[in-house]
Order: C-alpha cells, then structure tokens, then sequence
C-alpha cells in the first residue's frame, strides 16, 4: 500500500512532503463542531416555521423545527431523537450534506438575513451529543424478535439505514459486505476532513448496537447464483451495492505507472492511519468534475502537493460537483480548469510524467475540441469520470435495469420478488448519502410490511 | 443635543434618569461613579433606624429570567434595606451631595410604623442636605415580614398617616413609591395625595419565584436548600408598571401628583413610554446592574435626539403627551374596523403567521396559492386581532390597515360609518345609555 518513493529528474513522488503537525492540521476537522453556545445561539435563530421548507427540502424529511427547536430548550437527547428517528445516519449526513442545495438553501433567514441556520452543523451538535455520550441511555430498542430473516447486500449508507430499521422493527438482519470493514463510502469515500476520527465506524458501532445486524464482511456479490442463494435463504434481500465500477478515460497511457481511479487514492487514504507514509506526487492532476475529483485534488494538494490541476469537460455549471465543493477547491489551491478533455497520458520509463489536453468548447450544443492543446505535468494522475454498477451479474439474475442502474418502484421494490434496492446503484437517484439512507429506511418499511402484512408499518 | 434638564416636586436634576434605591445606590462609591457618568440623580438606598443594621443572606440574592442565549428579561432579587451603619451613610450622603449639588440626591426610607421612628430620622435626613425622601412602601421580600415596606404600602390608611407624618416633621419633598403587589394601584396613591406627598414613584418590585432546578427539584435561587419569594424587575415587568403609571395620571383623585416612573427601563424608548404616560423623571435600576453606569449616556443620547427630531424643548413638554390616548374599553369606538396586511414584498414565508392565526384566532391567513407556499390575509376572516403583525418575524412586513369610511367590511358586509359608537351606547349591551 506504500511504495517506494520514486523520484528521477523528471518524476517526483514521494510521501513525508510536511510535518507531523502540519498533516494534523491538514487533515482535522473541514467544518468544526459548535460550542454549546454558538449551538443556542444558532438554534435561536430558528423561526420554527410553518410547514417547514427545510424539512420539505430534506430527503429523508426530518422535522428540523422541532430538532432545533429542542437544542434551543436544553434538550439534546430529544432533538437527536427527532434526527435520527427521521435518517439513523444523521450524524453522517450532518457532515456530508451538501445542504446549501437541501435544507439551508431553502431556510427563510435567507430572505430576511442573507444566510440561513445552519442546520448540518445544529444536526451534528445534536446527534454528536447522544452518540459520543458513553452514558447515554440508547435512544431506541428493538422490537421483539419476528423471527424473519433478511439479507442487505452492501453495508453503505443503503444498507446501514435498511438494516438498522428492520433489526428495530424485530427482523435478523444479515449484512454482506465486499470491504474488509463495514461502511461503504462512509468508510472509503469521503475525504478525511468530512468525518474524521473514525466518526464512520463509530456511527456504525451506534447502528449495530440496536442489535440483529450481523456483519459479513470480505463478501461479494459475483454470481448470479449467489443472489438466488441469498433469496432462498432469506425471506427479503436489501441491495445497497454502490457503484464499485469507475469509467475509463480510454486514451493512450491510461496503464502507466501513478495513474489510477480517484476512489482508490481516497480509500487508501481512509485507510492509511499515518498520512505521511502515503506517497504524492510533486504535481497532480486529477480528470473530472464531480465530488470525488475534488476530494481527490484537495487531499492531494493537503497532502502536500505542489501543484494539482483539476481539469473538466464542460464548464462550471455542468460540474456535479456544487459550487460549494467549487469553491473549497479552490480556497485549497487546487487549480480548477474547465472545458479540458483528457488526449493522451505521457510516460516516462513507464511512469506517468504528464497529461495532454484538448480545450473544447460547445458548438450546437455539441462538445467540440478547439484545436488548441494543452500538457500539465504530473507525477500522479488521479480518474474521477464518474463511477458505475458492475451489473453484470444483476442481468444474469434477470434483474429490469434502467439506464445501467437497478430499476425499482417508489420503495426501491425491484423487477424481482422479494428484492429491493436502494443508493447509488437504483437508477433515477442524485447519489446523495442522505438519498441513499432515505432509501435504505423506505425498503425497510416495504420489507416489513410485506413480511408481517397484518402489522401497520410505523417507526 | 435637546435640554434634558427636570424639574421633579422641587427637585432639580440635569436629565430625567435617576438610578432607583437598589443595591447601585448603596454608598458613596457607587453613586459618585454614577454622577460621573451622567446619571441625573439617584434615590439612595433605603435607610433604616438607627441601630444594628439588617443582615443579609450570603448566598444568592439575585435570579433572573433570560432567553436561551442569556438575554436577560426579568430580575429578582431578595435584598434587603442597606445594611450598613446608619452614621455612615448619612455621611456619606452629605458629602456626595456637597460635591455634586447640581444631582437630585433623593434619600430612601423606612422605619417602623410609629411616628416616633419617622420623627426621629427625617431631621437626620435633611441635614445631610439632600433634595428630598422617598417612602419605601414597597419592599416586597424580607422586609415586609417585619411590617414595613409592602406591607405598609398594601394598607392606604398607613400611607396616609405615614406620609403626614413625613410632611409634619421634614420640609424635604416627600415621594412615595408604591407597591404593585396590591389589587388597584389608584388606592394607595390617593392615600399618599391625602397625606400630603409630593409625589409617587411606582413600581417597586413584584413577588416572584424565578424558578425551579429541574435536578435537585428547589427553587431558585436558594440559600442553603430554601429560597424566599424576590421582588422581580427588569423588562418584563414594564407593561405592567406603564399600566399603574398611566392608572394614577389619569385618576382623577391623583392626576397631576407628579410621578416617578420605574419599572424596566433600559433604554430611551422605555423611558419616553413612561413619561409620555405621566413619568416626569424615570428610575432604573436593573438596566445599570446588567450593563453598568455607562448605559445612562446611550440613555440621555437617545432622549436628546429624539426631542430634537420631534422639536421639543423640554422633557416636561412630553410628560402625559400620550395620555389621552389612554380610556375605558367601553369608550373604545367599535365602529372601527382595521384589517392585516401582508406585505409580500418582504414577506420571507415563515407561515409563523398562519399557523397562529389558523391554530389559535380566526382562520384568516391563507398558506397556499395555486399550489405555492403563499401568505395571505383572507379580509372575510380578519377581525384585525393583530396576533399576526406581533408573531411576524420582519419589521413592518404585517402591518393593520384602517379601513375609511365607505369601505366595505367583508367580514361582516357592513360599510364603515365612520360614525363613533361604542359599548356605553351598543345594543347588546343591557346597561346602555338610552341614545
């Protein structure tokens, strides 16, 4: 996992680039906790709406009034319950929520004071509260057994809210996952400084602890046959698979030493506890323009990085990644270029040395090169050009796909009976984690009610 | 900058605002700091017989009720008269007066209920030199246990015999500040009146427990595991003090006694409430143990722009200017018809005001419109309660619109008159006045 430096007079990757303290520095906390007092004085702030738009706004419908409304009234283990009642990732989605598009883009302090509550960060106080509180009592308990079994394939943001609501409503769940830990982009996805100090795992350790989830990990769904098994052996399966599949550039030198998929540097990374055995290249670029480019190219520029390009297609607005993200880009030095499409990968004894690009440009609405090229130097290359489900097997198991993802109803019910879907890899979603709890949480529910068709579904 | 100068019973003073008998008028030390930031006057702290002082507590004398963030609303407070030597602070007032003679030195006092007591202090009182007395008949904690403070001025006949008496043995004006902890505010005022006082200074502070510590399950604060009932103050209590204010100016047994307003002022606004009800200078006291004496000069500031912008040339131009306003319910003209007015222009579509009004009035707020998140007054519903403009997060974005005469109320069908009418002469009323 941590070559050797490779350095020569033409490429230059190596790890140790900065100090201990500095990697600290670097890699703590993007968005600190409140204080208690910052925490009431923001909750203040909150008019306790009507019909409330950010609780419209968010996926998984919390009540924000009444969350924040109880932060105000001293009552934090009420206004957690009122969090994850609604999303058991709360704590999660409180840090990864690109909330100026969900609840905060719609609070009405916008209007009246140009900036809204900041909610993410009240969530966070909240549930952080109650979840890193040894001595608090568990907010929620399971229902008795119902001696129901059921299987969650993927234990990302998906499968965890799938699998904690079911084992409350009384269900044994089984959880399959392919990783070495439990997880998913929780765990191997997200840039350091959007959940650090191992909040992923100690969220998951809060979810388990409800009780019936057991854990399989190092698990992967290859064959068509072991999805059959799965459906004989349980009475629902959850698919929460992701998308563990990138997109190649297909262009020249793609093979080259020190160039690879951005979701394995961020893995890495996650995985890495000391930061300054991971080696980076002097200069780095990374292709592509959503979340994981820029969690890819901020990282590598904190981890000491002299120049990252970051280089897109199409311009600002086509990004996926949000301005927001745009923007903490480049507050972290990455150079963010736009209207650049990836021709060729340059080596140098068979290592990356740089990237030649086109600059494009749309005519009729259509992408077209401009003729004028460009070459960025680079000792890595990160690929972010998006990622897709390995489907495969899905087809050979008769599965209705759409668009390359899983086909499913409202509750994520697939063209196969007795299975369901949800995250990244149902079609028709915005690859959100709280979409994906949402998701998870509404499966749950059409799991249980099929299961137990006499009882009411209510959490 | 306007001229705040007051003259008050005979008392002189360079502004209205004078810091109340209260623990901020405990000695010299505090009140030459006062004088030095611009406080007009002060009533110093009451005075008791000659003798050992009073003791007080040594836990907490103070509670308060804030807002989650710490603002501070409400204020109580169990302490007693001063408990220190009486020599000393005749002293001390003596020569704080001598040094500042153009301030108002008022001297607060309370001694038993017998002439004797009050014949024996008040010829001490006026040697010190100061402008004049104040009756402490209000103290509603400790003190009145003892059968002084409130418990005097709950009684008007020992308002009455005690404020004669002060005018008997002292040539000093005489004030006497009134407990609100009693049923009709007019009664001890007029027993002050027939008992010769100057003036009356209202409100003392009023019964209050601030709370309860919802882990040990006592009350708060306490000493020792017990607490005892605290005068309460700050901004809380100011409407109910405007109220007895504006009760006594309009009385017409006391009208024109000349009046001390107290009762939450923190600022120039509370004080321009007080004296355009019939204040002619104001007290405070919270506002000073919350922020410090400085708070006096934003005080004075705000007094003097506002006389400037509305042309006044004196505070006693605005003493009792809003009195007029001020009847009986039954003479309010219920002809009159306002309806809500939603300005969408700065509306920011809380819904604060359709919920209340849905939940808790008349129905008269729409919340949709074609489908949209839409705020609006329905004018057949409104009975122009004016619950919505007050829950209204935004300044001016609710306001009440009159309707003129001609106007259709859509609510009742009936076009405005414009005619006065109202509950003395209206038909369902079965003790009308024959028209």
């Amino acid at each position: 996992m941590s070559p050797a430096p490779i350095t020569s007079p033409v490429v230059d990757v190596r790890p140790g680039r900065l100090s201990a303290d500095e990697y600290a520095r670097r890699f703590s906390d993007a968005n600190p906790p409140l204080t208690p007092a910052q925490a009431v004085l923001e909750a203040e702030r909150c008019l306790y709406c009507f019909d409330a738009p950010c609780a419209s706004a968010c996926p998984t419908h919390i009540d924000v009034p009444s969350f924040i409304r109880r932060i105000a009234d001293g009552n934090l283990r009420g206004s957690a319950r009122a969090i994850l009642e609604a999303n058991p990732l709360g704590g999660m989605c409180a840090r990864v929520c690109p909330t100026e598009v969900l609840c905060e883009q719609v609070c009405v302090r916008n209007t009246q004071e140009g900036k809204p509550v900041q909610i993410g960060r009240l969530q966070r106080h909240a549930v952080d509260a109650v979840m890193f509180d040894p001595a608090a009592k568990a907010l929620f308990t399971r229902a008795e057994p119902t001696a129901r079994r059921v299987a969650v394939v993927g234990a990302g943001p998906a499968g965890l809210a799938c699998a904690h609501t079911l084992a409350r409503l009384g269900h044994a769940v089984t959880m399959f996952d392919a990783r070495p830990k439990a997880g998913g982009l929780n765990e191997y996805g997200l840039a350091a400084y959007k959940t650090p100090e191992g909040f992923a795992q100690r969220e998951l350790a809060w979810l388990l602890a409800i009780g019936g989830i057991e854990v399989r990990n190092n698990w992967k769904l290859e064959t068509a046959s072991q999805l059959t098994e799965l459906r004989r052996q349980y009475d629902a399966v959850f698919l929460g698979l992701g998308l563990a599949g990138t997109h190649p550039l297909k262009i020249a030198g793609e093979d080259l030493i020190g160039v690879q998929d951005a979701v394995d540097f961020i893995a890495t990374l996650r995985q890495t506890a000391d930061l300054s055995a991971l080696p980076i290249g002097r200069r780095v670029v990374v292709i592509g323009g959503g979340m994981t480019a820029v969690d890819a190219a901020v990282q590598a520029k904190l981890l000491g990085a002299h120049v990252v390009h970051m280089a897109y297609r199409r311009g600002p607005d086509a990004m996926s990644a949000s301005r927001d993200e745009q923007e903490w880009a480049l507050t972290h030095g990455v150079v963010l270029h736009h209207w650049l499409a990836p021709v060729e990968i340059l080596g140098h004894e068979g290592h990356v040395r740089a990237v030649r690009f086109a600059d494009q440009a749309l005519v009729n609405g259509q992408l077209q090169a401009t003729g004028r090229e460009l070459t960025f130097e680079a000792d890595m290359v990160f690929k972010a050009i998006g990622q897709q489900l390995l489907s495969t097997v899905l087809a050979e198991a008769g599965m209705r796909l759409s668009s390359g993802r899983i086909a499913t109803d409202e509750a994520g019910q697939t063209s196969l009976d007795g299975v369901w879907a949800g995250g990244d890899c149902r079609a028709g979603g915005l690859d959100l984690t709280v979409e994906a709890v949402e998701h998870g949480k509404r499966s749950a529910h059409a799991i249980h009610a099929r299961l137990q068709p006499a009882v009411a579904t209510k959490v | 900058m306007a001229n705040l100068h007051t003259t008050f019973a005979g008392i002189h003073s360079p502004n209205p605002f004078w810091l109340a008998s209260a623990p901020p008028t405990d000695k010299a030390y505090n009140v030459i700091r006062a004088f030095e930031a611009g406080w007009g006057g002060v009533v110093w702290k009451t005075l008791g017989e000659a003798g050992p002082p009073v003791v007080n507590v040594n836990g907490p004398r103070y509670g308060a009720l804030l807002t989650p963030d710490r603002r501070l609303l409400g204020f109580n407070n169990i302490e007693l008269i001063t408990d220190r030597d009486l020599e000393l602070n005749l002293r001390e007032i003596t020569q704080v007066k001598r040094d500042w003679p153009d301030r108002a030195m008022v001297v607060s006092l309370m001694v038993p209920c017998e002439e004797a007591a009050w014949k024996a202090i008040l010829p001490r009182v006026e040697d010190t030199g100061a402008d004049g007395i104040e009756l402490n008949f209000g103290c509603p904690h400790g003190m009145s246990e003892r059968g002084m403070g409130a418990a005097v001025g709950q009684v008007p006949e020992y308002i009455e015999m005690v404020t004669a008496w002060c005018k008997q043995y002292s040539r000093l004006p005489v004030i006497v500040k009134l407990t609100p902890n009693i049923t009709d505010i007019r009664k001890p005022a007029q027993a002050a009146r027939r008992g010769g006082a100057d003036a009356v200074s209202l409100i003392n502070t009023i019964n209050s427990i601030m709370g309860v510590d919802p882990y040990s399950l006592t009350m708060t604060p306490a000493t020792g595991g017990k607490g005892s009932h605290g005068g309460y103050c700050g901004p809380a209590v100011k409407p109910i003090a405007l109220n007895m204010v504006a009760e006594i100016a309009r009385d017409p047994e006391t009208r024109g006694l000349p009046i001390s307003g107290i009762g939450g002022i923190g600022n120039w606004r509370d004080a321009l409430d007080f004296i355009a009800l019939g204040s002619g200078t104001v007290q405070v006291c919270t506002a000073a143990m919350v922020y410090g004496f400085k708070i006096v000069q934003e005080m004075n500031d705000g007094l003097s722009n506002y006389m400037d912008q509305m042309g006044f040339k004196s505070v006693g131009e605005i003493v009792g200017r809003a009195l007029p306003s001020v009847t009986d319910w039954r003479y309010l003209d219920l002809n009159h018809i306002s309806k809500a007015v939603i300005n969408q222009g700065s509306c920011i579509q809380c819904g604060r005001c359709h919920i209340a009004c849905e939940d808790t009035s008349h129905q008269a707020i729409i919340a949709t419109r074609d489908g949209k998140r839409h705020f609006e007054v329905m004018e057949d519903e409104c009975v122009g309660c004016n619950l919505c403009a007050v829950v209204c997060p935004v300044p001016q974005c609710i306001t009440l619109r009159d309707l003129q005469p001609g106007e259709t109320d859509l609510r009742t069908g009936k076009v405005v008159s414009g005619a006065h009418a109202d509950w003395t002469t209206h038909p369902n009323n079965p003790s009308r006045a024959s028209a």
